[in-house]
């Protein structure tokens, strides 16, 4: 049986290129056909937030990259709902339907799930 | 044990000296190292243009030297890579850049040699990132 991996992406979308670089592991791995995972924790939560707009910056906007993930078959999807009520997000009005926030006493039992992971 | 060991750390961190320190500690432990994947800020240690001053650990040619010596299948993202400046010959010539900085025994490649080296492992072990 194929192990899983967990994904844990820690980086802004406009803080470099950490956040991408850790949604293309996921996606590399969806289409792989891997049993993979991708939880948003601290300051990647801001992935979800809604209307980014990341031309004002000068960045391409990471939100497409993220819808495809349902396309990649990669449909464990998380967020630190402490991160998110931190940041002042609306945990209801996330850009990713499919996220499950989870609170911070339920990520070790997550982690714990998957057989390696990575944070990124 | 069958160790996959990724690097995310530029080659002045700390965890790039735990990450060479953790590989010859496996493999002198009698452990095997199935893959070393470079990501992220880690493709830097790979360069064949870091010069280190004399008094400082040369990091990038111990690592070099280390994969050459036991014949290590040494990866580094090519898409890494390539955002950070860091060409073997044939992507100098696909790209028609001027330096080449990266040589055997380092091989480009893609992320599928990271998700391939994590199922071949019994363990993976990730050094650097925030």
């Amino acid at each position: 049986m194929a192990q899983s991996l967990l994904i844990i992406s820690r980086q802004a979308p406009w803080s470099g290129p950490g956040a991408r670089e850790a949604l293309d592991i996921v996606l590399a791995g969806g289409a792989f056909d891997l049993p993979i995972g991708l939880l948003f924790l601290d300051d990647g939560v801001f992935q979800l937030a809604p209307g980014q707009q990341a031309a004002a910056v000068q960045q391409k906007d990471l939100s497409a990259n993220l819808q495809a993930l349902s396309l990649f078959g990669v449909e464990q999807l998380f967020a630190c709902g402490a991160s998110v009520a931190e940041r002042g997000l609306d945990p209801a009005a996330l850009n990713l339907d499919e996220v499950q926030v989870l609170a911070p006493a339920e990520l070790g039992a997550l982690i714990d799930r998957f057989d390696q992971v990575i944070t990124l | 044990m069958k160790f996959a060991i990724a690097l995310f750390s530029a080659a002045h961190a700390p965890s790039s000296r735990r990450a060479l320190a953790f590989a010859q500690a496996a493999l002198a432990g009698g452990h095997e190292i199935v893959r070393l994947f470079f990501y992220q800020d880690g493709v830097h240690s790979a360069s064949d243009n870091i010069v280190t001053p004399q008094d400082e650990l040369d990091l990038p040619a111990q690592w070099r030297s280390f994969v050459s010596e036991h014949q290590l299948d040494g990866v580094v993202c090519i898409a890494a890579a390539l955002r950070r400046g860091v060409l073997n010959q044939e992507e100098a010539t696909r790209y028609q850049r001027p330096a080449v900085n990266l040589s055997a025994p380092w091989e480009l490649s893609g992320l599928g040699q990271l998700h391939d080296a994590v199922q071949a492992a019994d363990r993976l072990i990730c050094f650097g990132g925030p």
